[in-house]
């Protein structure tokens, strides 16, 4: 989902900047929020963060003979809300943009909208329907953390094809065209990334009390 | 939330997904970011990035030490809070037995 530095043209990496600017000045109050009010979630808040990290450095094989990497950002967004990702995700785009050539400081905007906006929305909304409905909160871990992985990779090639239509078949054919590249490849990756949350996430909050403040209750511990 | 033998499960699944399409997949398994980059300079001959990378390793061994110092970074908080977490369970369960 990484779109490299100097491949968005200079309106689109604007535009993009200043459609995801507010979204992290957001998250950055609300992680200072989250950081004041509930001392005791601090390091819930940075193995979330860590979890970005590893997930977002493992480059994964595919079905399609390539390789991709998840995004790991469902797991803070079900604990925490959206908005603490916007920023823990700018951050590890950053240090990736800084340090290893993935992506870059122009697509920084673009690169923040979709892993950390559009995919930790995605799995916030779909846990927020399952505790609504009372359905498993395991399963409802998976579908938001896997979904919002696609939906990362499907953000990204809208962005590509509403910068690169296709002279003959437009914006839609630019949208599949990105989409075999990226949408495809990440299926196994997604559905490994909702799988691998539910384990994290049942280590963490089976163990420090977050079920309580997340709803859950003492019920579903087992 | 999921019980011990489920979550070996879950694991055991995550590896196959990762191990099969390297079994039964014929494929060069370059990255999808990089497939992207390429497909925009396809649909646009003379394409040239109009800015580059501030730093980039040097060799792909960098790289990769780079990649790996992010994941076993991250991996360490993530095996210091559940352990931190897990051994605090333990001393509030055998309090609560002294006191019982």
């Amino acid at each position: 989902m990484h779109i490299m530095e100097g491949y968005l043209p200079p309106m689109h990496c604007i535009a993009w900047g200043a459609v995801s600017a507010p979204f992290v000045v957001q998250g950055a109050v609300r992680l200072r929020n989250v950081m004041r009010e509930q001392p005791q979630a601090r390091l819930t808040v940075a193995a979330s963060g860590a979890f970005t990290f590893v997930l977002s450095a493992l480059k994964m094989p595919s079905v399609t003979g390539s390789c991709s990497h998840p995004t790991g950002t469902g797991l803070g967004a079900v604990l925490f809300g959206p908005g603490v990702m916007a920023i823990l995700g700018t951050i590890v785009l950053l240090f990736q943009a800084l340090l290893l050539a993935h992506g870059g400081l122009t697509t920084l905007g673009a690169n923040v909208f979709s892993m950390a906006i559009v995919g930790p929305w995605v799995s916030y909304v779909i846990w927020k329907i399952f505790r609504g409905m009372n359905w498993s909160p395991a399963f409802g871990v998976f579908l938001g953390a896997m979904l919002g992985d696609w939906a990362t990779y499907i953000t990204t090639s809208v962005q590509l094809a509403l910068a690169y239509p296709d002279a003959a078949s437009g914006y839609t054919g630019a949208f599949l065209k990105f989409a075999g590249v990226f949408a495809i490849t990440q299926v196994p990756l997604a559905i490994a990334e909702g799988l691998l949350t539910v384990v994290v996430m049942n280590a963490l909050v089976a163990r420090t009390g977050m079920f309580e403040e997340l709803g859950l209750g003492q019920r579903q511990l087992s | 939330m999921i019980s011990r033998r489920t979550m070996w499960v879950l694991l055991l699944i995550v590896a196959a997904l990762m191990v099969g399409p390297l079994v039964f997949v014929k494929g060069d398994f370059t990255g999808s970011d990089d497939q992207g980059s390429a497909a925009v300079a396809a649909s646009r001959p003379g394409f040239k990035p109009w800015a580059h990378p501030v730093w980039t390793p040097p060799s792909p061994e960098i790289e990769s030490l780079l990649f790996a110092s992010q994941a076993a970074f991250g991996a360490g908080i993530i095996g210091y809070v559940i352990g931190r977490a897990h051994g605090r369970s333990k001393d509030t369960r055998s309090q609560e037995q002294r006191k019982s």
